[in-house]
């Protein structure tokens, strides 16, 4: 069945730009970025929309859709009311290129900053062991696909622009916890966590694991064990006694 | 107006002639400053783009967490009907009862702390346990997206002009949760031993309504403290390599489950927590007697 779907989308560039209401034929069963796709092919050549896969996993077509970051791909129109106006508008967080298409490379330069896996060396015959349990921890956080809905929801950066240089953010918090808990990993993480990576400025209000489309456990799995890493390493005396009477960490 | 159909020719970018005519009018909402009204980002008039109703929450935890701490600030400071002697119900908030005003049968550690209305006669465990709610994670984002708004919902602005988290003095000894902890797991220890004591009352071993109140609560406290996510390291979260510690390896396992329903253990406890006060005071003060089975 065809209908009607008033689309609302904000149009601009850096130096401006406003909402736009646009009326366009959608079917049954289509998704946000379907509505895009027809918008730009019937009506405006030169709405400036990124994407790729149309499938959840590249993360290229995040956007925010009713006020909330998306995947437009991956929104369907089905959850919208008969009649609703369905706005959709960049990312808020990073600086806009035009229309749809925001400028994220805050995200690959704070990936930057991420310490370098640091391995064990390979056992005599060549190899890296490790058992299954040890591993499994972190491939969590191998679902993730950059699509940065949980960077531009954060509200230490989304609401505070000075934050931008203290703070990675939650997909980040990912790379640190898994070096953190990866079996081979010889290196300490928990003072770049702390310093660099400003974890401490995080608060835990889960907005993040809220907007994950890979229903990654991103506070609950990743952040909150990495502050508690860094309780260990910078705030629990009695580890930090523990660690000077027996001269061996407790987190073999 | 609204533009449609294919015919329409493409509108030039610089004059845009055809799109301003359909734009919406922005709210007049303050003049341009931080936040998602930072200069590189998309001009958008409006803060937030939600019409959900994301406030609700807030709301509702606003007014939970409220009407329970005035209950609980109300029952603390009563210093009465938290004991029934019939059937040796101690009520979780004048556990352990150290007050040398506390009724002697429901001491069980002794009376030592002094008798006074501003202090608890469980002096020794009320400010633990409220560190304990205080600092714990999900309470945490409980009241920072309520009562402190920072932020009230997801992608609806934190208004607050600066933001440090949890980095300066005071909340940076929210890192101090896990010794709150400890101390609660010794105070739902004593929680426990009080339930087990109830099944003895004056007349010997009883079971009543009440026995199986506060067995319930019991069983609710040590689901919240057992599922905390600084237990959840304690236990096996701080290790690299689980396969050195297979018991810790199945603690961890274990709270791991349980952990993933924290929230709604945090809720649970304070809902028997005041189930379990309410029902000993109602008995103590003799407004209901309990159902014995045995
Ligand atoms: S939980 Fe922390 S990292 Fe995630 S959105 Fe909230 S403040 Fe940001
Ligand atoms: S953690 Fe989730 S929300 Fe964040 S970038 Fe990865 S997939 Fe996207
Ligand atoms: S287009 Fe690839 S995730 Fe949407
Ligand atoms: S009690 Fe909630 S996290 Fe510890």
């Amino acid at each position: 069945m065809t209908y009607d779907l008033n689309l609302r989308v904000w149009r601009g560039d850096a130096s401006g730009g406003e909402l736009t209401d646009y009326v366009v034929p959608v079917e049954e069963g289509e998704v946000v970025l379907d509505a895009l796709h027809r918008l730009q092919a019937t009506q405006t050549g030169d709405l400036a929309v990124r994407w790729n896969c149309k499938a959840g996993k590249c993360g290229s077509c995040s956007a925010e859709i009713n006020g909330k970051p998306r995947l437009t791909c991956m929104t369907r129109l089905s959850i919208f009311e008969p009649g609703e106006t369905v706005t959709v508008t960049p990312l808020r967080t990073f600086p806009v290129i035009r229309d749809l298409v925001t400028d994220v490379s805050y995200n690959y330069e704070k990936a930057k900053k991420v310490p370098t896996f640091s391995p064990e060396p390979r056992q005599a015959d060549g190899t890296y062991r490790m058992q299954q349990e040890d591993v499994q921890r972190g491939q969590e956080f191998r679902k993730c696909i950059e699509c940065f809905l949980c960077q531009s929801v954060c509200h230490v950066i989304r609401d505070h622009e000075e934050n931008k240089e203290a703070f990675s953010g939650p997909r980040l918090f990912l790379r640190y916890a898994e070096l953190q808990m990866h079996p081979l990993e010889t290196n300490d993480h928990r003072d770049a966590a702390r310093e660099e990576s400003g974890v401490g400025m995080c608060n835990i209000t889960k907005c993040c694991t809220e907007v994950c489309p890979e229903g990654i456990k991103i506070t609950d799995n990743a952040i909150i064990p990495v502050k508690e890493h860094v309780v260990d390493r910078s705030y629990d005396p009695v580890v930090w006694l523990g660690r000077k009477i027996f001269r061996r960490s407790s987190d073999d | 107006m609204t533009t449609t159909g294919t015919e329409e020719p493409e509108p030039d970018r610089p004059n845009r002639a055809n799109a301003t005519a359909s734009a919406v009018a922005e709210p007049a909402d303050g003049p341009l400053s931080g936040g998602v009204k930072a200069p590189s980002r998309a001009r958008i008039g409006w803060r937030t783009l939600r019409k959900d109703r994301y406030w609700l929450e807030p709301t509702l935890i606003v007014a939970g967490l409220s009407a329970w701490l005035l209950y609980g600030f109300v029952r603390v400071f009563m210093q009465d009907f938290y004991y029934v002697a019939e059937h040796h119900y101690l009520t979780p908030f004048y556990s352990p009862c150290t007050s040398t005003g506390c009724v002697e049968a429901a001491a069980h550690f002794g009376r030592f702390t002094p008798d006074h209305p501003l202090i608890p006669f469980a002096a020794l465990s009320l400010p633990f346990l409220l560190l304990l709610r205080l600092t714990c994670y999900y309470y945490r984002k409980a009241y920072y997206r309520s009562f402190w708004m920072s932020p009230p919902a997801c992608a609806v602005p934190d208004r607050h002009a600066s933001y440090t988290g949890e980095t300066r003095f005071p909340l940076i000894l929210q890192n101090l949760h896990r010794y709150t902890f400890y101390i609660a797991v010794v105070i739902v220890l004593i929680n426990t031993w009080d339930a087990i004591l109830a099944f003895g009352g004056e007349d010997g071993f009883g079971v009543g309504l009440g026995n199986l109140v506060l067995l319930f609560n019991v069983v609710m406290l040590w689901l919240y403290t057992l599922s905390c996510h600084s237990c959840r390291h304690v236990f096996g979260g701080r290790l690299r390599h689980f396969s050195r510690h297979p018991v810790r390896y199945r603690w961890w396992t274990f709270v791991s489950k349980l952990n993933t329903r924290h929230m709604q253990y945090a809720w649970m406890s304070l809902g028997s927590l005041f189930l379990v006060d309410f029902y000993v005071m109602a008995v103590a003060a003799g407004w209901i007697s309990d159902l014995r089975f045995f």
